[in-house]
């Protein structure tokens, strides 16, 4: 009897959680991109210290998240290729960024420390496309006097799974090179003319730690916590640059965004002599026409809180913010586009 | 009389309880049949957009290109085939050595500690064999041994150029390699426990007029367990086929054919693992569903031809020659 009652009482424990957690309207839901997930995280947590509205976010990946939306299953979605203005039309989405990443070419090579290997857009396409396969090759000795460079095999490693990350990447390639655009193009997988795949960031990370000659590319934040021996590039004005925070910043700061296309907008090959070539923001997507018009609004001020008080925490994990005036046209874009039931802005 | 009641009583109930219990059984097992062809129909459901947009050509196709949404299936299955495939070669010789060692030459105290052993090896779970594969084994391959098979291997006039390319540690080999260090506890114990229910008196009486353990391993032994021997290879056989985790740690992840074993392929199940989640698109997702269907039907087949060969086998059983 005494076990019986146990039971019972732990039920009826946790049924009034249960009740508690259903009565509690304010907190919000999205599913998405793996890729922001460590900042998205640490926002909901910072957030929910500060208004007690908590944010719940499942990095099941863009396209799970694409998916998600459209079933009205979670208050907003996240995905790292931005959708193109007709396909959110359609949905009646609207789109906007939120955190900036970089993607950064990572190499193993004997003899050549981080950052010493210089590399023209023609190069890296070239490597990628399988035609350049050696390390001393004359094209990959022109932009780099002075290095000994070995005689060694290049292995080209790329993820095996779909990613935003391989969008941000491929679109690059396809941005310099036609012959990229005409024969493999710009997704989120695509069919690699040479090399192996890895699983995840952390999939390419250890092959290029692992294999002599090996070339790859991840994350910032994934190369430098993993140490990775990185590759300047030359970027559009002709100028080789390095990953780092500001030259992200940079490419950022000449992008031109246009909110009527949903800031659909990769940051790939931009202007500015310290613009890093291949960088890439990540987005959300919520409906234009909230049935809910107070889940809506705590969505919303989620992210107006994350634009002002969230620049640190995004900062410390590797990502870059976006600039104010980007953010700035965020806010005039919610106030245009996102309305409740009667036609009436949601965003004030 | 009141006794007789009451035990008619009982009865009637001990009738009921066996009927309700019959009922049990007889849905669970027609619910296990049920499971099984609704998720053939899910799975042919879910494939009719790449079955209708590529017909039988999606078995020899080796394209998979995202991109353009143009899918084959061929790769991954020469990849699954050919992992699968090694696998066996490596772990039936070494699974039956290891079987013959326990049954009928190890020491009687080492017996079970090894066969423990063995069978602990079968409880590791299978990403830890992928990664170990990734971070000990296929650095370790990459620099002693696949420079030796490039020399000594590629250079043969018609093996070469299956063992030829550069020594990188990940690949189908790498991959078939691991697969048969998995199979093998699998293999090993259902041999070694069908060799020991041979009767003693049929090889004592084989010792007994001169044979040597060779001889009564080959023609005692091993005549006498067939079934249960093919049984325990089908097993692993079905468990390297379906293998994920580990396959998709080591095998390289490249749509690509390719002659050597040392390059990188890719398997049904790692292409799955790697793509399903951010496959957006209707052909995409119903190719990879497609992927999940062909999988499903080489498992029924090798199933089925084990059950044919054991059906043949058992025939044979008990005539003179």
């Amino acid at each position: 009897m005494s076990k019986l009652n146990r039971i019972l009482s732990g039920l009826g424990l946790s049924l009034t959680l249960l009740g508690a957690s259903v009565a509690h309207a304010g907190n919000i839901t999205g599913a998405g991109a793996t890729f922001p997930y460590p900042v998205y995280a640490k926002w909901a947590e910072a957030y929910k210290n500060n208004t007690g509205v908590g944010m719940n976010y499942q990095s099941i990946g863009s396209g799970g998240g694409i998916k998600q939306i459209k079933a009205k299953t979670v208050d907003f979605g996240a995905t790292d290729a931005p959708m193109n203005a007709n396909e959110l039309g359609m949905l009646g989405l609207t789109q906007f960024p939120t955190v900036i990443g970089g993607v950064v070419p990572v190499i193993n090579v004997e003899g050549v420390s981080p950052g010493q290997l210089k590399l023209s857009s023609n190069t890296l396409v070239d490597i990628f496309m399988g035609k350049i396969t050696k390390w001393n090759d004359p094209k990959i000795a022109a932009d780099n006097n002075g290095l000994n460079l070995p005689d060694q095999a290049i292995t080209v490693v790329h993820r095996a799974d779909g990613s935003g990350t391989t969008h941000i990447f491929t679109s690059y390639l396809a941005a310099v090179s036609t012959a990229w655009m005409r024969e493999v193009g710009a997704d989120k997988a695509v069919k690699w003319p040479a090399g192996t795949g890895g699983k995840g960031n952390e999939g390419v990370a250890s092959y290029v730690q692992r294999i002599k000659g090996a070339i790859g590319y991840v994350e910032y934040a994934y190369a430098l916590q993993n140490n990775m021996s990185y590759a300047q590039l030359k970027n559009r004005d002709g100028h080789f640059v390095s990953p780092t925070s500001e030259s992200f910043k940079a490419a950022a700061g000449n992008a031109k965004w246009k909110a009527s296309e949903g800031f659909a907008e990769i940051l790939v090959n931009q202007p500015g002599a310290d613009s890093w070539p291949i960088a890439g923001a990540t987005f959300i997507l919520v409906y234009k026409n909230q049935d809910n018009a107070d889940t809506a609004a705590e969505v919303l001020k989620f992210f107006d809180w994350a634009y002002s008080q969230g620049d640190k925490m995004a900062s410390d994990l590797h990502y870059v913010p976006l600039p104010a005036n980007v953010t700035a046209m965020i806010r005039k874009s919610w106030k245009e586009q996102i309305t409740d039931g009667h036609g009436k802005a949601i965003w004030k | 009389m009141k006794s007789t009641l009451l035990h008619q009583a009982r009865l009637k109930q001990q009738i009921w309880l066996d009927m309700l219990f019959r009922g049990l059984t007889r849905l669970s097992a027609f619910g296990v049949l049920a499971l099984l062809l609704a998720i053939i129909a899910s799975l042919v459901m879910g494939s009719m957009p790449a079955i209708e947009a590529f017909g039988f050509h999606f078995l020899v196709n080796d394209e998979w290109n995202p991109v353009t949404d143009e899918y084959g299936a061929l790769v991954p299955i020469v990849g699954t085939l050919v992992t699968s495939g090694i696998a066996l070669l490596i772990a039936i010789p070494v699974s039956f050595g290891i079987a013959i060692f326990l049954t009928e030459l190890s020491p009687r105290v080492l017996r079970r500690p090894l066969g423990i052993a063995i069978e602990l090896l079968a409880g590791i779970p299978s990403i830890i064999y992928g990664m170990w594969g990734l971070f000990v084994f296929a650095p370790l391959f990459a620099d002693h041994f696949e420079p030796w098979i490039n020399d000594h291997i590629g250079t043969l006039p018609m093996l070469g150029p299956f063992f030829a390319g550069p020594p990188m540690g990940i690949g189908i080999l790498t991959a078939g390699i691991i697969l048969a260090i998995m199979v093998i506890p699998f293999i090993a114990s259902v041999m070694r426990d069908v060799f020991e229910v041979v009767p003693p008196m049929l090889k004592e009486s084989a010792y007994g007029v001169g044979a040597t353990t060779w001889e009564v391993v080959m023609k005692i032994v091993l005549p006498f367990t067939r079934i249960g021997v093919v049984g325990g290879i089908m097993l692993g056989l079905g468990r390297a086929l379906g293998e994920t985790m580990a396959v998709t740690f080591v095998i390289g992840n490249a749509h690509e054919l390719s002659k050597s074993l040392l390059m990188p392929g890719n398997s049904i199940s790692s292409a799955l693992a790697n793509e399903f989640t951010e496959a957006v698109g209707e052909l995409y997702t119903s190719a990879l569903i497609e992927l999940g269907l062909i999988l499903f039907f080489i498992t029924f087949v090798v199933l089925s031809l084990a059950r044919l060969m054991l059906h043949k086998l058992g025939k044979g059983e008990g005539q003179t020659t």
